[in-house]
């Protein structure tokens, strides 16, 4: 079987779990939990161009559409694959930088009134450091989102799913260079997916 | 009930208004999926999912799952993914292979042709008694693999698909046809699914031409997410048809276009800029359509949707939708979205990312879309609201009858495709005979017998 890209990012993710639960780890930790606190700040105050600012200039941003596969194909087949055919997202800045754009012009529709977001961040861990814990510059980390999304009146739409990241040290602090999102869905239960997350 | 005459009162095309019932009511609805989706052609996929002996892909008609299955020899068959026991669904993978379906309630298992093959303990609890032949998967009536898409539908008696597409035919070509004019070659590179709270007929609608609801899309037109986008030009694709004529047709058959021709000239008009290389490619595709094709090139698809529920974008994006009942209020939309399978990496790299930033409910587009559907919908399921009809009175009467394309063809924005279509809604949900749902009159085939 092809290995995946998906498929190197679990090994890799698998292959780190390991790193020592020492105070080191714990306060990388917490840093990285701050971060996140920051940025679901950021994006239930709807300051989306500041959101922008914690995104490397070339991440990687990809959502893959969920499938119901046969046992032990998960692996190869649930998820559809980054780099290739249609995601629901998969994406860079560019394109990223084009949602926040859209939402700004205040005609956007689907955003317009503007949802009102919850982003809840847990489970998060630490599962690789490069070149190694003491003097990270990049980390892998997994999390779990909750995303509370209700618009105008009584529309409301609960996201869950994991979040697997890679965070980069930057002049600027911790900054998301690659994330993958995993929505615990296979037909999209919601009409849209307007927000970030 | 509505009777026969109350459609004619819900739907008044003449006059220009049609009844919010037929876009909310459950009665109403509960009778479509009988007389509309038991009958008419409905899209079911494309061969690309399925391309080997064994390849399944579960999809829907109507509200029902069905099986899109290649069998051993390689014919295609689409079933209803129902076990004839006890109904239990014997697919409940989207996308595989394999040589039986089990069904997992009893064990029933049918081949990839649909036979019933095994069953537990037959011979001690059904020998002589259960005609297995008369126990296989549900099978459609008629199918067709059209350029690649799969099509079917549930009544015998309803004609081919190629005379049930009628005039439409080289409309959706333009969408199934590659970019350089050969016939047929796409393929399917992802398929969305979701499902949105509003009536399946608002987005069928939507792309019957319906291009007076631009306006709801200046969001992105203000930022723009075109191909040529980064290259400065904004609107939310190319303007290949800006010196072209637009045409919006009514075809007899409920099927509507919104297609264009371009001037005798038909020459270039700059695309892709955002990448050489696809700006080289798409330049020599339409080199080669216009060299293959001759006259017959300078028609380009915008959007249509072919009766009831089935719509295609013809170039950016380039995709075929379904749009599945699901209540009343809601529905699924499924869209495949196609490319030239001999098309260039870059070319099927690039498109992917436009689709999926213009497409469906993570497309900056479409989500414009759905926030109308819904809200139309919610709007109008009132108890005042629904003494209150529709206006369909746009450019009523603006078209004309004899052009080449064949239908009533309009040069200006118009609701005559509309009008059309829900015409043609009624004919089926009247149960009217084949004769009338592909447009002649009622009663003038005996007339002319």
């Amino acid at each position: 079987m092809t290995t995946t890209v998906q498929d190197q990012d679990k090994q890799q993710h698998a292959g780190n779990a390991a790193i020592e639960r020492a105070a080191t780890y714990y306060r990388l930790k917490a840093d990285v939990e701050d971060f996140y606190y920051h940025e679901a700040d950021l994006l239930d105050d709807r300051r989306f161009r500041d959101w922008l600012e914690l995104l490397t200039d070339d991440i990687g941003y990809f959502m893959p559409i969920r499938r119901n596969v046969k046992f032990g194909q998960q692996a190869a087949r649930e998820n559809t694959k980054r780099g290739e055919g249609i995601s629901w997202f998969d994406e860079d800045k560019w394109t990223l930088t084009k949602r926040v754009e859209q939402i700004l012009t205040g005609v956007h529709y689907a955003e317009e009134p503007l949802s009102r977001i919850t982003h809840m961040v847990s489970n998060v861990q630490i599962k690789g450091a490069r070149p190694d814990i003491e003097a990270a510059r990049e980390l892998d980390v997994t999390s779990r989102f909750l995303v509370y999304q209700n618009r105008v009146e009584y529309e409301t739409y609960i996201f869950v799913g994991r979040r697997n990241d890679t965070l980069r040290l930057t002049d600027d602090g911790w900054k998301i260079a690659r994330r993958e999102i995993l929505l615990e869905q296979n037909i999209l239960l919601a009409k849209n997916l307007t927000t970030f997350f | 009930m509505p009777l026969r005459n109350d459609f004619d009162q819900l739907v008044d095309v003449k006059g220009g208004f049609i009844s919010r019932e037929i876009f909310v009511d459950a009665d109403i609805y509960r009778q479509e999926l009988d007389k509309v989706f038991t009958r008419a052609w409905l899209l079911v996929g494309h061969e690309s999912l399925v391309p080997n002996p064994g390849d399944f892909y579960t999809s829907r008609m109507g509200e029902e799952s069905v099986i899109l299955c290649r069998d051993k020899k390689g014919e295609i068959h689409v079933f209803l993914n129902s076990c004839r026991h006890r109904g239990m669904k014997v697919c409940r993978y989207e996308q595989g292979n394999t040589s039986l379906f089990t069904c997992p309630y009893h064990s029933w298992t049918y081949t990839t042709d649909g036979k019933l093959q095994g069953v537990p303990l037959h011979r001690t609890l059904y020998d002589g008694v259960l005609d297995r032949e008369a126990n296989s998967l549900v099978s459609v009536a008629k199918l067709c693999n059209y350029k690649g898409s799969i099509w079917a539908t549930w009544d015998k008696d309803a004609p081919d698909f190629i005379t049930y597409l009628g005039d439409a035919k080289i409309h959706l070509d333009q969408a199934l046809d590659c970019r350089d004019g050969r016939e047929g070659g796409s393929e399917v590179i992802g398929v969305h699914k979701w499902v949105f709270p509003a009536n399946w007929k608002f987005a069928a609608e939507n792309f019957l031409g319906d291009t007076y609801h631009n306006p709801s899309h200046r969001s992105v037109d203000l930022i723009g997410i075109g191909p040529s986008a980064a290259a400065g030009k904004k609107g939310r694709r190319d303007d290949e048809l800006e010196k072209a004529q637009h045409v919006w047709i009514s075809f007899p058959e409920g099927h509507g276009v919104h297609s264009a021709i371009q001037p005798e000239a038909n020459e270039y008009i700059e695309s892709f800029l955002d990448n050489p290389i696809l700006e080289k490619y798409f330049r020599h595709c339409f080199e080669e359509r216009k060299r293959r094709l001759g006259e017959g090139a300078r028609l380009l698809p915008f959007v249509g949707t072919i009766f009831p529920n089935t719509s295609y974008h013809g170039r950016q994006p380039r995709g075929l939708c379904a749009w599945h009942p699901h209540s009343p209020t809601s529905t699924e939309g499924w869209r495949f979205f196609l490319v030239d399978k001999d098309a260039p990496k870059e070319a099927k790299e690039y498109l992917r990312r436009y689709y999926m930033r213009y497409s469906g409910p993570a497309g900056m587009t479409e989500q414009d879309d759905m926030e109308n559907w819904l809200y139309a919908t919610a709007a109008s399921t009132g108890t005042v609201a629904r003494r209150y009809p529709f206006n369909y009175q746009q450019s009523m009467g603006a078209y004309v009858t004899d052009h080449p394309l064949g239908g009533d063809v309009s040069t200006q924005v118009t609701e005559q495709i509309a009008r059309g279509f829900y015409r043609r809604w009624t004919t089926y949900m009247q149960g009217g005979d084949w004769h009338e749902l592909l447009g002649s009159p009622a009663g003038s085939r005996q007339a002319a017998e």
